[in-house]
């Protein structure tokens, strides 16, 4: 860390966010402002695949399955696609995972320099805004097939709930009420979750649902992994709640993992719902 | 056609020294001071929003005596490199030491360019490390001198009688609650009495090596205080809350949390 006096940018008045910072002080560390040549660049890099979060009375739960792929290649199996973006929020990404990661990064650099500059941290819908920005100004390399979609999930401390919000490639923020997933096994794993999911639902029982909706992914979805028995690998979960985040350890996920597998040995389609 | 008068660089070097001394010997006194566990940032802060004290990265304190416009644009630009450099490379890679060189090279060119007020400002740079011998306070003055303190340290207004009580009431490897009460005492001594220093206008905040979150910062809130001091906080300034359960945001950065050790989020790596 060797330099001369701290140049203009750094002692200009203005911008709290880092982002900003950035793009005037060390432009080319902004994924954002890397000029990519034409044709697409989709098949070059791992996809991390699906995300599911659901909102409990008193907290906000998210978990992410531990596969990436690229074509039909497993690039990695325990890569973890679920982060904290501060003290009350998290992040969950699917799409190009390197950029994904990156802009995960980012974002979590600019809340916390939002908090210690101002002194106080970001609303709710301040921190779900700031994101949509940062996805916004990716639209460039989502159209050459670098696109990243991340699911953000945190506990709104003025509001005293769990709150989840999603994305388009666009930069287009969508709040969502009680449950939501984005990735490849999406699709499978919002269907389960509209069987298994009840307001009333505890802690224990929002991550066991949540397993549950990974496992109906990974079951349709090839790019989805289901519990890893022989490698012990299983999802990363996250539960946020007034307080803050906390990852759930691993021998508490295998116990709930291993619970959802031994009725599954049963029944392999899963819970059954009431027909009315 | 006038000639400008002949001024010595001494001379002008010594005048730019003297207004900038001026400026800094009218604020209150800082002090910082190592204990078993981290290192505690005290000072006597009428205000409970305009900080003298505060994080700057993970493991690094700010901590500043003189113009409140001038350090505060020292700490953003601090948070601003400590920011970049964690996000280009890594969190382990920002230090005390680093820092406290881009204060010193900006302090002393803007005080030896003619074109520029000298800042009125006196800085610490605080680190915590994994162990006691590894923890660091860099003092920086308005020229760009930097001083490798140990133990403690006092800045601003005056600093000698704080100084001079400290050498005799220091004791290294103490607790967390007898370095705030003998750095308070020693704020509290001056030319004259010693004063008592009611909590609600104290600021306090500390590196704690043992906080299990990354960011180990944390404010000492006046409900803390007060029962560390048991002073009473006769001050009249209990607006803060006490406990700071309410979460009315006075508290700085980590109003939010009741609890001064609820969890922060480990940054992503």
């Amino acid at each position: 860390m060797a330099e001369a006096r701290l140049g203009h940018a750094f002692l200009a008045t203005g911008s709290s966010s880092f982002a900003d910072f950035l793009s005037e002080q060390a432009p080319e560390l902004l994924p954002s402002r890397r000029a990519l040549p034409e044709g697409s660049a989709a098949d070059l890099a791992p996809h991390g695949t699906t995300i599911v979060a659901a909102t409990y009375p008193g907290g906000v739960v998210m978990a992410g399955d531990r596969r990436a792929t690229m074509g039909n290649i497993i690039a990695q199996r325990d890569i973890e696609k679920v982060f904290p973006a501060d003290e009350f929020s998290a992040v969950g990404i699917a799409g190009t995972a390197g950029i994904a990661v990156e802009m995960v990064r980012l974002f979590a650099t600019e809340l916390e320099h939002y908090e210690k500059i101002e002194g106080t941290t970001l609303s709710m819908d301040g921190k779900a805004n700031r994101l949509a920005a940062l996805i916004r100004s990716n639209l460039g390399m989502a159209m050459q097939g670098l696109a990243v979609v991340p699911l953000f999930a945190g506990y709104d401390l003025l509001a005293e709930q769990g709150r989840i919000f999603s994305y388009d490639v666009t930069g287009g923020r969508y709040e969502e009420t009680a449950f939501h997933s984005v990735g490849s096994g999406s699709l499978f794993a919002r269907g389960s979750l509209k069987k298994l999911y009840r307001e009333d639902l505890d802690e224990q029982g929002c991550v066991t649902a949540l397993v549950q909706a990974l496992y109906d992914a990974a079951d349709d979805d090839s790019a989805t992994g289901g519990p890893d028995l022989t490698r012990r690998i299983f999802p990363v979960v996250g539960v946020i709640t007034a307080d803050g985040y906390r990852r759930l350890p691993d021998p508490e996920v295998a116990e709930v993992a291993d619970r959802v597998i031994a009725a599954r040995m049963g029944r392999p389609d899963g819970p059954a719902a009431p027909l009315t | 056609m006038s000639m400008p008068f002949y001024v010595s660089p001494e001379q002008l070097m010594k005048d730019r020294a003297d207004f900038a001394r001026k400026g800094i010997a009218r604020g209150r006194s800082l002090v910082v001071v190592q204990y078993a566990d981290g290192i505690v940032l005290v000072s006597e802060n009428l205000s409970q929003a305009l900080h003298k004290v505060s994080e700057i990265y993970d493991r690094i304190a700010f901590a500043a005596v003189g113009r409140y416009n001038e350090f505060e644009n020292l700490r953003i630009a601090g948070v601003r490199l400590a920011d970049m450099r964690g996000y280009a490379y890594d969190r382990r890679d920002v230090t005390g030491r680093g820092l406290a060189n881009a204060y010193a090279q900006t302090l002393g060119t803007i005080f030896s360019s003619g074109g520029e007020k000298p800042y009125e400002v006196e800085l610490f740079v605080a680190e915590v490390g994994d162990r006691p011998e590894d923890d660091q306070i860099y003092r920086l003055t308005y020229d760009g001198q930097v001083a490798d303190e140990h133990g403690f340290a006092v800045m601003g207004g005056a600093a000698e009688p704080p100084t001079t009580y400290l050498k005799e009431h220091y004791r290294p490897g103490g607790s967390l609650e007898d370095a705030i009460r003998v750095a308070v005492a020693a704020l509290g001594r001056g030319d004259g009495e010693p004063r008592e220093i009611p909590s609600g206008n104290l600021e306090v905040a500390a590196l704690d090596r043992t906080r299990v979150q990354q960011r180990k910062f944390r404010r000492i809130t006046a409900g803390q205080l007060r029962t560390i001091l048991g002073n009473g906080g006769s001050g009249g300034s209990g607006g803060s809350g006490g406990s700071g359960s309410d979460g009315s945001g006075s508290d700085g950065p980590e109003a939010p949390a009741a609890d001064p050790d609820a969890p922060v989020a480990p940054p992503v790596s």
